[in-house]
């Protein structure tokens, strides 16, 4: 298994573990002692699943699995890979971030700046893996 | 790869761009001028993403990676697959855009039927590919 895949699998377990920790808490925040406005995460949650998760998950088992791109760079694109790897991932912590802050009476900008970081993160994970989408 | 399974995952990388791309100016829309209005865009996002990226990379994966006929064709009829990648990728845009706007309720439904009817070819095609290697 490649480096990259090992790196975009072990960290979606992680977005996924996130993802069960915090449903238990956005569910009935009050009887966990927590702030009520915490149920407002749930679109949050949505993209941990969706996003940290799901997408991925996706990436790195194809970057792993899918047709070779040339016989002298197999994998392609891996720069692009570890760019929107960093971009995926730094855009959903800042989203959380946030979008926590926001409901807890603190506006500012986080989750605005996160939006074009994973907006190019997932355009840089489509280009990396576009040109092995291939007949063999 | 089959050359419908490359249409359907370029497709799909498609949608996850597209629809990330709405997800961000949906995310941005308070640093926007005027752009409390690009929320109403949610069932748009969400239509690409669930539908036109997940549900149609599966859909394509699968047609390339379940177990073939081994007389006939392999991989079975492919042009209901093809009829189930445009009912597919039209309902998704109809749908999603229906949703968006005001008063489309029968379009929204067209759109919706359409992701239904491509479900049911596509799983007419693989339900007898669900087999073991080499029967």
């Amino acid at each position: 298994m490649p480096t990259l895949t090992r790196w975009l699998i072990r960290t979606a377990l992680l977005w996924l573990l996130l993802a069960l920790v915090l449903g238990v808490g956005i569910v009935t925040p009050d009887r966990l002692g927590l702030p009520p406005a915490l149920a407002g995460l749930r679109p949050t949650w949505v993209h941990f699943i969706v996003v940290g998760w799901i997408t991925q998950l996706i990436f790195g088992v194809a970057y792993w699995m899918f047709p070779r791109h040339s016989v002298t760079h197999p994998r392609g694109l891996t720069a692009l890979g570890w760019a929107g790897y960093t971009l995926l991932n730094v855009g959903l912590v800042l989203r959380v971030t946030g979008e926590t802050l926001t409901l807890l009476g603190h506006p500012q900008s986080l989750a605005a700046l996160s939006a074009p970081l994973q907006m190019v993160a997932g355009w840089t994970l489509a280009a990396m893996i576009w040109p092995r989408v291939k007949e063999k | 790869m089959p050359v419908l399974s490359v249409w359907m995952v370029r497709t799909a990388l498609l949608q996850l761009s597209l629809g990330f791309m709405v997800g961000g100016l949906i995310l941005m829309r308070n640093a926007l001028p005027g752009g409390a209005s690009l929320y109403r865009l949610v069932p748009l996002h969400l239509e690409m993403l669930l539908i036109g990226w997940l549900v149609q990379l599966a859909m394509g994966v699968g047609f390339w990676m379940l177990p073939k006929f081994r007389e006939g064709r392999p991989r079975g009829r492919e042009e209901l697959v093809w009829t189930a990648y445009v009912c597919l990728n039209s309902g998704v845009l109809i749908a999603g855009i229906a949703q968006s706007a005001d008063g489309a309720a029968l379009l929204a439904l067209t759109g919706r039927g359409a992701e239904a009817l491509a479900a049911v070819l596509f799983l007419a095609n693989a339900w007898p590919r669900i087999k073991p290697f080499g029967v």
